[in-house]
């Protein structure tokens, strides 16, 4: 095979299966090669289905052979998030509380993958319960930057970001409670899409911040990640959460992407942005002018209360995920302490031993911020800012149709660099947060790089289930730019 | 807020979470606590008066289903990932003669 079957996109590998230019198995072998010679250094899977997945695409393959009809994932390779349930193999979140944790069904998103006829190849690493900016918090594996190992991927999807970049799978899930997705797409200098809260099932995805997460793929191009969101998205009964059609129908992502959006005006957050490394400013700058050359016009818009977003996201994720970790008590699943003196050591031993430190300083803030005294001043107070932030972007979309923003104001940085002080990395996650606050879909899109190779990313941000418009706005970027062509050396290792 | 979190309070925090931390988690905690919540008090300079709390951004209410039994995971299922357990049930240190318990 040449080496360019490793480079296609979801949408142009699935046409070429369909058409017999290449069989499943060749496409799920070529990916399990390229794991084989750069896991390794990388580290981006916790688990892996070779056998599983070798058998689905020759099933697949006999079906195309037989004149069978297929899916519109029909044999291509997809990794996964290990936040996601799968009744096959260990969902463990990256935390050792469920590092033997077998789950008992498939979230929505897996069964919508099954049912595309996607084969997933393994469970990508992240930060435990998706709690980090690095995948440093990861209690099972490190896993590291493509394109510059002794950098951090970016988290906590950075396991199925490093998989996309490295050529290790054809695209993946992941997920997003505050730029999971976004950010590490941009370290990696792929494509990342956080969906409108609502738009895809939560069902069987491990919560953390229940009314900021949300599943979504990340891809090597806005084609790609519009084909994944088509078999994702979508009402499900067993999510009270998810939209249904009524409300906000899903579109075919894929049908309308390369028109452009006419008389398209594009909004820029001054103030937002001078927060940002020069580099990261110049990149949104240039790409401001890529949309004013492509026809559209750009407009300066306020967003007074953004600067307390991390202050609020910060306190309402945790409380959520204080509440949320509450199920790991050493009774039902999961860990459990050897030798408990008493019920209670079940409990408090059990949760000791089994998370990070990143995990209990979260579960510490969130418990004290709903705690008798403190919830007027901490929670109450958050959920305020919460709406205010909301209606930031309520007036601004009034006079723009999206939001050009940096991802993070810094490309990767340098494994240990941050893990000591857990504000800064708090503080990292400042341009990607308030969509989540806000519940509006947000895109991350490779759109330079900076003086040491680093890949920088461009945030777009639509209103609420604008995610068609999303798209074909992010694909008015990309046709006229080819950072997303570029590969990382790393993934060379891949290369026969 | 006027008083700064202190390792008592670490201490009391810790107990609600169920969390069994040590000496050096309390010291390490409190430090870390403190430099959060006052980045976080940083909210308290806004004015929210008349500010309704948002919970979630959904554009829906309730959402009920059909009162309809639907097939369940089952005991096998459910008890799969079990540390103990006594045939249909989770099995746990005796609790009814504990004292010692919050």
């Amino acid at each position: 095979m040449p080496n360019s079957l490793l480079d296609m996109g979801c949408v142009e590998l699935r046409q070429a299966i369909g058409q017999g230019r290449v069989t499943g198995v060749q496409a799920a072998q070529a990916v399990f090669d390229a794991i084989d010679a750069s896991e390794p250094v990388l580290g981006a899977y916790l688990s892996l289905f070779k056998d599983q997945a070798l058998r689905q695409a020759h099933q697949i393959d006999q079906r195309i052979a037989a004149g069978q009809s297929v899916g519109p994932l029909a044999g291509v390779p997809i990794a996964v998030k290990d936040v996601l349930c799968t009744s096959f193999g260990t969902t463990t979140c990256g935390s050792k509380i469920l590092a033997n944790f077998h789950a008992p069904y498939n979230a929505t998103v897996i069964d919508r993958l099954l049912a595309a006829d996607a084969v997933i190849v393994g469970k990508t690493n992240m930060d435990e319960f998706a709690m980090g900016s690095s995948t440093e918090n990861s209690g099972l594996r490190r896993t590291v930057n493509p394109w510059d190992t002794t950098r951090v991927p970016g988290g906590s999807s950075g396991g199925s970001a490093v998989a996309v970049a490295a050529r290790l799978c054809f695209g993946a899930l992941g997920s997003d409670t505050g730029g999971s997705i976004r950010q590490p797409a941009s370290f990696c200098g792929v494509v990342g899409l956080k969906p409108t809260y609502g738009r895809v099932s939560r069902y069987g995805l491990v919560a953390y911040g229940s009314s900021l997460d949300q599943v979504g793929p990340i891809a090597r191009s806005v084609a790609d990640a519009a084909c994944l969101l088509n078999v994702i998205a979508g009402h499900d009964p067993q999510d009270s959460t998810s939209v249904d059609e009524k409300t906000a129908p899903v579109a075919d992502y894929l049908a309308d992407l390369d028109r452009p959006v006419e008389g398209l005006r594009i909004g820029v957050v001054p103030q937002a942005t001078e927060g940002a490394d020069r580099p990261v400013r110049d990149a949104v700058t240039g790409a401001a002018e890529v949309y004013r050359g492509s026809g559209a016009t750009v407009v300066e818009v306020q967003m007074p209360h953004l600067d307390y977003a991390i202050a609020a996201y910060y306190v309402i994720a945790t409380a959520e995920a204080s509440s949320n970790l509450a199920r790991y008590d050493g009774v039902h699943y999961g860990h459990r302490t050897a030798n408990p003196r008493d019920y209670v050591e079940v409990y408090t031993r059990s949760r000791a031993e089994g998370f990070g430190q990143e995990v209990k300083r979260r579960i510490m803030l969130g418990t004290y911020a709903l705690s008798s005294g403190y919830y007027d001043a901490y929670y109450l107070k958050a959920l305020k800012v919460r709406n205010l932030i909301r209606q930031d972007f309520v007036r601004a979309f009034e006079r723009c149709d999206c939001i050009l923003m940096p991802v993070a104001p810094t490309t990767a940085f340098r494994l240990g660099e941050k893990s000591t002080d857990p504000l800064q990395m708090y503080l990292a996650d400042v341009y990607t947060i308030s969509a989540n606050l806000a519940g509006i879909p947000g895109i991350s899109l490779p759109a330079g790089f900076d003086g040491q190779g680093l890949p920088i990313g461009l945030q777009v941000l639509c209103p609420a289930f604008a995610e068609q418009r999303l798209l074909r706005i992010a694909r008015m970027f990309e046709s006229k730019t080819d950072w997303h062509l570029r590969r990382p050396a790393g993934a060379s290792y891949g290369k026969k | 807020m006027d008083k700064r979190i202190d390792e008592a309070e670490v201490r009391k925090v810790a107990k609600l979470a169920r969390l069994d931390l040590t000496e050096a988690e309390v010291a390490e905690f409190t430090g870390q606590l403190v430099a959060i919540l006052d980045y976080v008090g940083e909210m308290n300079r806004l004015d929210t008066e008349g500010v309704e709390p948002l919970a979630h951004c959904l554009p829906i209410t309730n959402c009920l289903r059909e009162d309809v039994v639907h097939p369940s995971l089952g005991a096998d299922k459910a008890l799969a990932n079990a540390p103990d357990r006594d045939e249909d049930f989770f099995k746990v240190p005796k609790i009814l003669d504990d004292s010692s318990g919050a």
